[in-house]
Parts: structure tokens; sequence; C-alpha cells
């Protein structure tokens, strides 16, 4: 199958007044047609990042860059003007965002921010726009009410809007859609349903659909191949059943146990991750696990491990083997 | 919307009494009646006495109040001092448009004195305030497009002086220059007094060329100050969460810029231009001193000089009203281009 | 020893122990990183200097001696500024004058703040008819123009108060009189501003524990409540001395303001567009001491309000 994309050495940095921060350290992931891709982690591990330099919609000063490739349908989209950047932006890849309350434009009808991708990329009349956009709505669940092209965002409730934001990013049927934790700022059933509800256009429609969560609850059923990503690295990859039957990396293994499960007894404490997560400010020589990881060895804290194979479609950065304990 | 507007409405009434009581209050403590309008021969109290009752002095302050607003032509009024309401009042009050008539210009009415100035004034304001706008939404997006630009430093650093400066001091600074050594060093200069040159007339020309120095003294300190709003909110915008989406989608930087941000930009500044009036019609009275402009600025200061109380009074009322109302439109604009007000 | 979970974590406390800012430290060091406020302020302690050392030199009754002789001089070696219509010297004018005004400013603006701190807090804090009815009498106080308020109730309040004596010097009653109306015109954006902080604190849970335990309404009020909206005060005072400044200019400049032959920097400029091409140093210098004043003052307050942003300071 071709290869719909592939990032290679993605580093994005930020100069801040407090320094630089290391937000995405030289990540490699392929996706091919059709694919879901997962990318997991906690909060300020770079996924949003690395998504938004795939994107170029990181914000020039004070963000940067500075490293790597994102080729697209062969073309490197690092390189080229943002004149062409306009043109692959939602019509061939689309993203959704975390909070649909703040990424809709307040002021204007939901009607109108859906039709205006399709009159700019596809070219279409108002009159057509208006029809497809109805189409749009229907597909996504809103209701069919007389007013709903005119209504505006604030009128409808939290799960609404993200069927609106869904209903925007499908418009130009794009080959890739980056759904970037679409469903944590909502209540578990309403989640469900706009997971049920990718899920099935995804199906219909034939994209690609990179998946972004610190849930690693919600990956199972959704994607294919998972990455896991902590302080900007990748530290482990592989497709879903590896990640979820036979976790190799220290961090892994840690999310999974945090993981409130129904099958147990519910006089047990939840486990947690000690420690906090690291200051991409400085961060040190070494792997940035180290001062939470139960495995550490002394090794750990010289140098940063590397993706090294682990099974067929499975890598893992680590220098301990953690299903003996022992360096390997 | 229209509930809205009909709350708003209902909202400003009872401030317009607030207001007139206020200025009622003011005005009747402010100085003695007595003393203007009996020059020099009050000495004694039954003079006093029977003056105050011919000026109604006597009642008690609330039907003083009520005699003002809705006049006294209803009711017998005591013209010959002597205790006793025989003939009916001559007064119709504020409310029925009946001002009085001034202290110093012997019984000409309040009313047709401020009509004759106020146009003038008016010129002014209006051509000040759409140039404040223009040039301060222009200059503050610009600014916020290109922050830390040359530009953008250059632009905070002469709006931070400027919004400084005492309008009069632009106002002086401006003459020098434009004006005085304009003349000196041979340019064309620009004018410095009055509305137009007598001896070429009234004509547009002539007017729109004496008012170039004035509106510019006026709307400078503005311009300074709204420029940088303008770039603080316009920075806000951008950096919206729904500004990121439209980039997102791929649009064009103009339809991101004018339709996206510019909209939501747009709102508080509605509020600011709103709030604006009762500044500029301050800065007219300066203006119009400096320049000789004959408005209602001018008129007002004349007329307190000389403490010509209906006249100031009027004045008074009538801007407090004004500004009233244009608080009144600023807020139903404002409610009609934010839908979240709008269908609540 | 085995890296357990367990001594990972007490690790972990000691490398990652940085002793917290106090807020005040916190607040300093942001204002320090503004370089024009701390400019602001060497600037205001310059025009300081100027107008309280500059009287050591030059007398008062030096800077009100008129001299028509000698009226309309440019600078020169004897009067670095020039002289007036009447002959005084302009320097000494400027130091008097800066006096008055920075002192105007400085006075109006207490009475600014206690005014609107009193009003937006008992309208806050009891709600309800109270809130009301201060709120409209807030809201039509602010409609009406304030230079327009100012110069009626400067010339009805004009002869009311006498010349006062005081430390050797004389002051025009018209100082006395200008402070007032500058304040009681100017408090209702602040009334505004504590009303609304006193409106959302007063429902929060730590004034609530107070009431329980009995404090009285003044008490929280002064020492709870109070403490917690200082920001905008200090802000609002600050840059309101710019403002008071700016006003007394405006009304002295337009002749109802401070009488003669006290001098403000405001009244050193009335007539002078008279002489516009004559005697340029008639406004020029009291004029720029305005600017210099008040341009330091809003660096000042901007810096300030930059500091106190009460968003970063509780992260």
């Amino acid at each position: 199958m071709a290869m719909l994309l592939e990032v290679r050495d993605l580093t994005t940095r930020f100069h801040t007044l407090d320094g630089v921060v290391y937000a995405v350290n030289g990540i490699s992931y392929t996706l091919e047609e059709g694919q879901t891709l997962g990318i997991v982690g906690e909060s300020g591990c770079g996924k949003s990042v690395s998504v938004l330099s795939v994107m170029r919609l990181i914000p020039e000063p004070p963000g940067k860059i500075a490293a790597g490739q994102v080729i697209y349908r062969g073309q490197d989209l690092l390189k080229v003007d943002e004149a062409q950047m306009q043109q692959i932006r939602g019509k061939e890849i689309a993203m959704v965002f975390q909070d649909p309350m703040t990424s809709l434009n307040p002021v204007l009808t939901i009607g109108r921010q859906i039709s205006e991708a399709l009159m700019v990329h596809m070219g279409m009349s108002q009159e057509q726009a208006y029809q497809r956009t109805s189409e749009l709505l229907d597909m996504v669940g809103i209701p069919q009410t007389a007013d709903r092209y005119t209504n505006y965002p604030h009128q409808f409730s939290g799960g609404m809007r993200q069927r609106v934001m869904i209903a925007m990013a499908l418009a130009c049927m794009p080959s890739i859609l980056i759904a970037d934790e679409p469903t944590t700022a909502l209540d578990v059933t309403i989640q469900a349903q706009i997971i049920d509800l990718v899920k099935t256009l995804r199906d219909r429609l034939g994209m690609a659909v990179i998946w972004i969560t610190h849930d690693l609850g919600i990956i199972a059923g959704l994607a294919e191949k998972v990455i896991v990503m902590y302080a900007g690295f990748i530290v482990e990859r592989g497709n879903v059943d590896d990640i979820y039957d036979d976790p190799r990396h220290p961090y892994t293994l840690a999310l999974l146990k945090s993981l409130p499960r129904v099958d147990r007894s519910s006089k047990e404490r939840l486990a947690t991750i000690p420690g906090l997560p690291p200051d991409l400010l400085g961060l040190p020589p070494g792997c940035p696990f180290t001062t939470r990881c139960a495995y550490v060895v002394e090794r750990c804290h010289q140098e940063n491990p590397r993706l090294e194979p682990a099974g067929l479609g499975h890598e893992v950065a680590c220098w301990v083997d953690v299903t003996t304990g022992r360096e390997r | 919307m229209t509930q809205y507007i009909i709350r708003r409405l209902l909202q400003a009434i009872p401030l317009l009494f607030v207001i007139s009581l206020i200025l009622f209050v003011l005005m009747r403590n402010a100085g003695d009646p007595l003393a203007t309008m009996g020059g020099r021969h009050l000495t004694r109290p039954d003079d006093r006495a029977r003056l105050s009752r011919q000026l109604g002095l006597d009642k008690p302050i609330y039907m003083q109040y009520l005699y003002w607003l809705i006049g006294n032509d209803w009711t017998k009024m005591d013209v010959d001092g002597d205790g006793i309401p025989e003939t009916p009042g001559t007064r119709r009050g504020i409310l029925r448009g009946e001002f009085g008539t001034s202290l110093i210009t012997r019984g000409k009415p309040v009313l047709k004195i401020i009509w004759e100035r106020l146009p003038n004034t008016l010129i002014l304001m209006i051509t000040a305030e759409a140039i404040i706008v223009v040039f301060s939404v222009v200059i503050g997006v610009y600014s916020a497009l290109r922050q830390y630009s040359l530009m953008d430093h250059m632009v905070t650093t002469v709006s931070f002086v400027g919004y400084s400066m005492p309008i009069f001091f632009i106002a002086l600074v401006s003459m020098y220059i434009f004006a005085v050594n304009f003349k000196k060093w041979g340019l064309p200069y620009l004018p410095t007094v009055g509305m137009f040159d007598p001896q070429t007339g009234k004509t547009s020309a002539q007017v729109a060329l004496h008012m170039v120095l004035p509106v510019f003294s006026m709307s400078f300190t503005s311009i300074a100050g709204y420029s940088r709003f303008v770039r603080a909110t316009m920075l806000e915008v951008m950096s919206e969460d729904y500004i990121r989406t439209a980039r997102a989608k791929g649009l064009p930087n103009y339809m991101i810029l004018f339709i996206h941000a510019l909209k939501n930009a747009s709102l508080p500044l509605v509020t600011i231009v709103g709030l604006d009036i009762p500044m500029l019609l301050g800065g007219a009275v300066v203006t119009e001193r400096i320049f000789a402009w004959p408005g209602m600025g001018r008129l007002f200061l004349d007329h307190v000089s000389r403490a010509d109380t209906p006249v100031v009074m009027g004045i008074l009322m009538l801007i407090s009203v004004a500004v009233v109302v244009f608080q009144l439109i600023t807020d139903i604009t404002y409610a009609w281009l934010d839908p979240r007000i709008r269908y609540t | 020893m085995e890296t357990t979970v367990e001594n990972v974590a007490a690790n972990v406390l000691d490398e990652f122990e940085i002793p917290p800012l106090s807020p005040r430290e916190l607040v300093w060091r942001r204002f320090r990183r503004h370089k024009m406020a701390v400019a602001g302020i060497f600037i205001i302690i310059f025009l300081i200097l100027y107008s309280v050392g500059g009287a050591f030199f030059l007398s008062e009754s030096y800077a009100n001696h008129t001299d028509t002789s000698k009226r309309l001089q440019p600078p020169s070696a004897e009067h670095p500024f020039g002289t007036d219509t009447v002959g005084r010297d302009i320097l000494a004018r400027t130091i008097y004058g800066g006096q008055i005004s920075l002192l105007i400013g400085l006075f109006a603006v207490a009475v600014e703040t206690i005014v609107g701190v009193l009003i937006g807090a008992i309208a806050g804090y009891r709600g309800g008819l109270t809130d009301s009815i201060l709120m409209r009498f807030t809201e039509a106080m602010f409609n009406i123009p304030q230079l327009f308020l100012l110069l009626v109730m400067a010339k009805f309040f004009a002869g009311k108060i006498p010349t006062i004596q005081l430390l050797g010097r004389t002051f025009s009653g018209s100082v006395i009189v200008i402070i007032f109306i500058l304040g009681l015109t100017s408090w209702m954006y602040l009334a505004r501003i504590v009303r609304a902080d006193f409106l959302s604190l007063k429902e929060r849970e730590f004034i609530l524990a107070a009431r329980t335990i009995g404090t009285s309404n003044l008490e929280i009020i002064v020492q709870h409540i109070l403490p917690n909206s200082m920001a905008p005060i200090i802000v609002s005072a600050t840059l309101g001395v710019a403002s008071a400044i700016l006003v007394e200019a405006y009304i002295s400049f337009l002749g109802l303001g401070v009488q003669p032959p006290t001098a403000t920097w405001g009244n050193m400029l009335d007539g002078a567009y008279n002489y516009i091409d004559s005697a340029p140093w008639l406004w020029i210098f009291p004029g720029i001491l305005i600017v210099l004043t008040v341009l330091a003052i809003n660096f000042v307050g901007d810096g300030l309000r930059d500091a106190l942003d009460p968003r970063t300071l509780t992260e």
C-alpha cells in the first residue's frame, strides 16, 4: 500500500523568555492510506505540537520546526511555500481540535464556517456549498432543524459542537484526519458517540486517521498502530495488539497499569506514576524517564536510548528488557 | 433583540432623570440666583423675600425641580411677590423643550443660542471620530500583524508619547509647525483661526481647510491611545483557538484577517468608541478656544466665565443626554454585532 | 540498593525542590523587567527633585515677581527659560508650578480613591437596593462629560475658599477647590471596578469562613476583601495622578483653574497661543514638563499593571 505520510526526524523547538523548550525531538513514523494511528502520551509530551508541526501551524516566533521532513504523497511539506500549504490544509489534511467551544468562531454561523472551506477549496458556489453543508450536517448527526445552518456555536451543546468540527474537517474529503484529543473535553457518553461517529465516517470515506489522546482506553478499539510519546521522544511503537499485550517500555507499562479496570477489586489502590513530567526547558542527557522509572540502571542517566526492534513491527527505546528486568 | 433594546431604553430613562437631578442640585447650590438677578440692590430683607417669592425660590426644592422639569404654566405663580399666587406661569420646562433665556444676551432663548453653534461642533466631532476609528484600526491591525518589527516599536513609542500629551500642547505644536513655521519657510500653511477666511467667504473648501489643524489636534491623542488598544485586541484575537482552526482549514490570509479576526476584534472597539464621545466633547472645548472655532465648546466657555446659568445648564443637560443616547446606540450596536448577546 | 518505586520518589523530591518566590518578590522581578517603568520612576524622581529642590535656589516671591520692563524676553543666561507676559521668570514659575501641579495630582487622586473605594465597596458588599441606587448615581455622574462639569464647578465655587498660608507659602484657595472637584468627578471608574471586585469576592469561601467565626463586616471589608482588590486600586490611583495633572492643566489653561499669581504648568499656557510665533518659550517649557510627567506616570502605571496582573500572580 502506498505510503501516504512519512515523518522523519521531526524536531520542533520554542524559543521563550525562559529558555529553549525542546518540545519535539526527532520523531519519525509512517502512515498508510486508510490506516489509523494513535499517538499516546501525557499532557505536555509533545503529541499536539508534533501534529501541529505536520500541519505547519506552529507560530513562527517563538516556535520553530528545527529539523526533519514531513513527506506527504511524495512532497516534503516543510519545504513548500505557504500558499501551497494552504491548499493542503483543510483539503488534503484536516484537523479536529480539543475544545469545540473555543475552536469555533463565536460570531460566525456554523453553516458559514463549514461552507467557507467548500467555497475556498472546491470552488463551490454559495448554493452548492449550502447543499453540501446540509449533507455533511446530516452525516455527522446534527438534527435537521430549519435554522441549523444559521445557528451560532454557543447555541449548541458540547457534543454537537464537536460534530460540527468534524463536519468542517471532512467537508473536502481529506485523505488524513488528525484528531487532537477531540473527546477529552466531553463527558463519557458523548465521548463514545463521537468515537463511533469518527469510526463510521472513516470506514465510509476510507481516510487515514491520526488520533491523539492521553487515554489508552480509547485507542484499543480505534487504532491499528500506536506511538507512545514521552518528553518529545517516541519511546515505543507498534501495532495496537503489541502495545496492549506485550508492552516493552516502562512508561507504557506504567500507563497500562494506571488504567482503572472494571475487573479488578475496588479495594485496590489506583496505580500512579510517581514524580512529575520533565521540564522541557532543560532536558538532562540520558533517558528523560529516568526520574520516574522503576527499571532504571546506570546507563539510563548517561545515554538516551534509541528505538530498537523488539518484535515484528514493534520497537522500543529502552536500555532495559522489562521482561527480564536486566540490561539489554 | 427587540427585548434588549426596550430594556436598555427603559434603563436609560431613570438615568436621565438622575442626571437632571444632579445638574439641578448643582445649579441651585452653585451660585446665588438672587445675586445674579437682582444686582446690587438686594440689601433689604424685604426685597430679598419678595424676589425669592417672585422667582419661586421659597418653594420646597422638589417643587422647584418639578417646575424646572415640566414648567409652571399649568399652575399659578406669585409674580408680584406678595405671597399670593395669582398669575399662571410662563415656563414650559425642560422636558417640553424650554431651557429658559440667557442672562447675558438679554432674553435670547437658550436653545436658539445653542442651536446656532451646535452644527459647527458637530462637524468637528464627526470628522474627528471618523478619522480616529479609521486610523486606529489601520495602525492597530498593522502593528499587531507586524509585531516586534521596527515599525511596530516606533508606533508604540509614538503612541505612548502622544497619549500623554494634553490636546492643547499638540494643538500648539501643530500650530507652531504647520502654520507659523510653514509660513516662515514659505510653504503653504494652514489657517489657525475660525471657520473660514472672512474675505473668501464660507465655502466648503475654506471650512475644510480650517478644519485640518483642529481635527488633527483632537484626533491625535485618541488615535495614539486606541491604536494600542486595537493592537492588543488583535493580538489577543489572533491567538485564539478559532483562528488556529481557520488556518487549519487552509483559508487564505485575507479571509482569516478580515472575516474571522476583525469581526471579533471590532466588538470591544465599538464600546470604546462609544465611551469616547464625552472625551471628544471635552477636547472640543479646548480646541475651539485655541483655534477660535465658533462652536458649542467655546460657547460654553464664554457663558461659564460669565456665570450665565441657563445657557450653561442647558448645554450641560443637552450633552449629557447626547452621551446617554450615544451609549444606548453603542450598546445596541454591540448586541447586534455579537450573536451571543443577540440570541440570549 | 535496588531502585524501587518508593525510593525513586524520595530522590525526586530532593532534586525538584525550588524555594517558591513570595508574591512581592515576583511582582518586583516582573516590574524590573519592564524597563520603561523603571525609566518612568527615574523621570518622576527627577521631576520631584526639580520642583522641590529648585525651591531652594529660587524663592516663590521671585517666581511671582513681575517686571513689565522685562516682559517676553527669550531664554538667556539670566532667565534660562525666558520671561512671560508680565516679566516673570519662567524657570522659577515652572519650579513652583510643578509643585502645585504635582500636589494637585496627588491630593485629587487621594480624594478620588477614597470616594471611589467607599462607594464601590458599599455598593458591592451590600448589594441589593443600596447597590442599585449607588450604581445609578455612579452611572449618571459618569455620563456627564468631566471637563464641562469641572468648568461649571470651578467657576461657581471659585471665590468660596480664601487663600491660605501654609508652611510659609501662600496657596490660592482655588487649589483646594480644584483638588476637591477633580477628585469628586473622577471616582466613578474606580467605584465600578471596586464594586465588581467586592461582588465577586464576597461570595468566596474564605469570606464565608470569616463570617462564621463572627468577624464584623468592617473587619471583613478592611482585612480580607480590600487587600485582595488592591491591585486595580493601585493601578487606577497611579494612572489617576497622570489624569488629574492633565485635567488640571486643561482647566487652568482655560482660565478657570488655579488662579494667578499661583503658578501651575497649566495656567502658564493660558493665552500662550496668542504669542505662538513671537514667544514659543512661553508654552514649550511648561508643555514639555507636563508631557514628561504624564508620560513617566503612564510608564509606571503600565508597568504596575503588568506586574500586578492577578492572572499571573496566582501561578
